[in-house]
């Protein structure tokens, strides 16, 4: 069964209307890439399926059930945990506190523990006692990842993890992504960087102006084709 | 020796101000709530240890340690039915609920228990005193302050070294994340109202056993324990001690030189603690 499912997905803020119909689907374990340029919809998709942002309940299923309209905690608890954009850290919890209310709310078996995931980023080791956000960039984004793994998802949402870093850092990042795949979890990457994205993805989808505009496997699709999907005809 | 005797008296009357502050800082410390209904709660609380004293035949502790749990489910009722639903960017509407609030305790006490003045019957324990070299103490402002103190010791230990507080923080950092860890900023916000109305338990007994109290002098509780969790920096708990105690003290001296003066001296204390580190001596939240 499918795992996760956006079915004619519309959201938006107040007036102001995101996403125009996106179907979407993700199978268990598989890593689903969705680019696409700044305002496409992209975050808008993500805090939806999270639950931040509320929708007709049949706009997202989950194996088949209705959240749509569930709020963020449900959604959590069933499984489905997000790394938000920006890393939204709690600035007085330490490191490990912040790992550890990652891991408070859904007590489910699975390989990720306090211990597994400073074995990924050793270097969170080190710093757990500091304040979460005295880190760097790139080790707040770790503590950001980290924190989403400790519930143990089947379903990680990752928005924009190479925001803002220094490409050395991203890299470091995107090591631990097939360790996270081998956990079992089903990834949605939201990415600007398409390099990036496509070398980790099964699937990709482009979306702009709220709509997918393209829907691939890495190997078939061409750049013409990204390009198109991207910024459209007009570019 | 009249002086030390002084300042002896004002601390322990802090712990009183601090015990009335406790809950208002915690409330406030989490969810940027300003219950204007706190110090009538306070004698919601007094009156109902009072009917167990009274009418039930209780010593009062026992009758406090009954009032406590039923506190915490009105306090949890109140966030979660009322006071969740004021919640947002707007900050009058909750402002306005708890003053409705206030007005509508104060009338129901009034009407169930008329204007009398009451006090909750201690046998003795508000006569007793201990002598300590130059100063004497009674025993009920001594039980008073020891309660502030262990009061806060557990609130800390809750915020600081548990699940539940770890919880209270990060919502209080960011609700919306917080949520997206599975933790629902609403009933945090329901258990942290039902733990302020077991400190106002506390409050009510020590203030029930130690003065008169009526329907009315709710606002003026919740004015000295508004100014000690503003002195002591929002967010902190050891700050409001501080500050109530900054408040106990200002008005023992002013009361001191002259009676008249100890109201006000408590205000003026505020006043200048305000002009000189506006955001209080301890601040532990960032806006």
């Amino acid at each position: 069964m499918t795992l996760l499912e956006t079915r004619a997905l519309a959201a938006g803020y107040g007036q102001f209307r995101a996403l125009f119909g996106v179907d979407l689907r993700i199978e268990a374990g598989e890593t689903v890439a969705v680019i696409g340029a700044n305002g496409a919809g992209k975050t808008t998709l993500l805090r939806s399926i999270s639950g931040v942002l509320r929708s007709d309940p049949a706009q997202v299923l989950h194996r088949g059930e209705p959240i749509g309209a569930l709020p963020a905690e449900a959604i959590l608890r069933r499984g489905i945990s997000m790394v938000p954009e920006g890393r939204r850290l709690f600035p007085s919890l330490s490191v490990e506190e912040n790992l550890l209310i990652g891991g408070q709310a859904r007590r489910a078996r699975g390989p990720w523990t306090l211990g597994a995931v400073y074995d990924l980023f050793p270097i969170l080791r080190e710093r757990r006692r500091s304040p979460g956000t005295a880190l760097s960039g790139g080790q707040q984004q770790m503590v950001a990842i980290g924190r989403a793994l400790m519930s143990n998802p089947e379903l990680l949402l990752c928005d924009e993890i190479s925001l803002g870093l220094a490409p050395i850092v991203i890299r470091d990042i995107y090591a631990a992504v097939p360790h996270i795949r081998e956990s079992g979890a089903a990834i949605i990457l939201v990415e600007q960087d398409i390099g990036r994205a496509l070398s980790v993805a099964d699937r990709v989808y482009c979306m702009m102006e709220g709509r997918v505009t393209l829907h691939a496997r890495p190997s078939e699709v061409t750049r013409a084709a990204i390009h198109l999907a991207y910024f459209g005809e007009a570019a | 020796m009249i002086w030390i005797d002084t300042l002896v008296q004002g601390i322990l009357l802090g712990g009183l101000y601090a015990l009335f502050a406790a809950g208002l800082s915690l409330v406030f410390g989490i969810m940027r709530l300003v219950n204007l209904a706190h110090g009538d709660l306070i004698v919601f609380a007094a009156f109902g240890i009072l009917v167990g004293v009274t009418t039930l035949g209780l010593n009062p502790f026992v009758a406090a340690l009954l009032a406590a749990p039923l506190m915490f489910a009105l306090g949890w009722a109140l966030q979660r039915f009322v006071l969740n639903r004021t919640l947002g960017k707007d900050i009058l509407p909750p402002l306005l609920v708890t003053f409705g609030l206030s007005v509508a305790i104060q009338n129901g006490l009034l009407q169930a228990f008329s204007a009398d003045s009451r006090r909750i019957p201690s046998s003795g324990l508000d006569q007793a005193s201990l002598d300590l070299g130059p100063v004497t103490v009674g025993v009920a402002p001594l039980l008073t302050l020891a309660t502030a103190i262990l009061a806060i010791l557990a609130l800390n230990w809750i915020f600081y070294s548990t699940a539940l507080g770890r919880a209270f923080r990060a919502t209080s950092d960011d609700p919306v994340t917080a949520s997206l860890m599975g933790i629902s900023p609403r009933s945090v916000f329901a258990i942290a109202t039902g733990l302020a109305m077991v400190v106002v338990t506390l409050a009510a007994l020590f203030l029930g056993m130690r003065a008169n109290f009526d329907p009315s002098i709710g606002p003026a509780r919740l004015l000295y324990a508004f100014e000690a969790v503003i002195i002591g920096g929002l967010g902190s708990l050891w700050g409001t001690l501080a500050g109530g105690i900054i408040i106990g003290v200002a008005q023992t001296m002013g009361a001191a030189v002259n009676p008249e003066w100890q109201i006000l001296s408590g205000h003026v204390a505020f006043l200048a603690v305000l002009l000189l580190r506006p955001r209080g001596l301890f601040p532990r939240a960032v806006d």
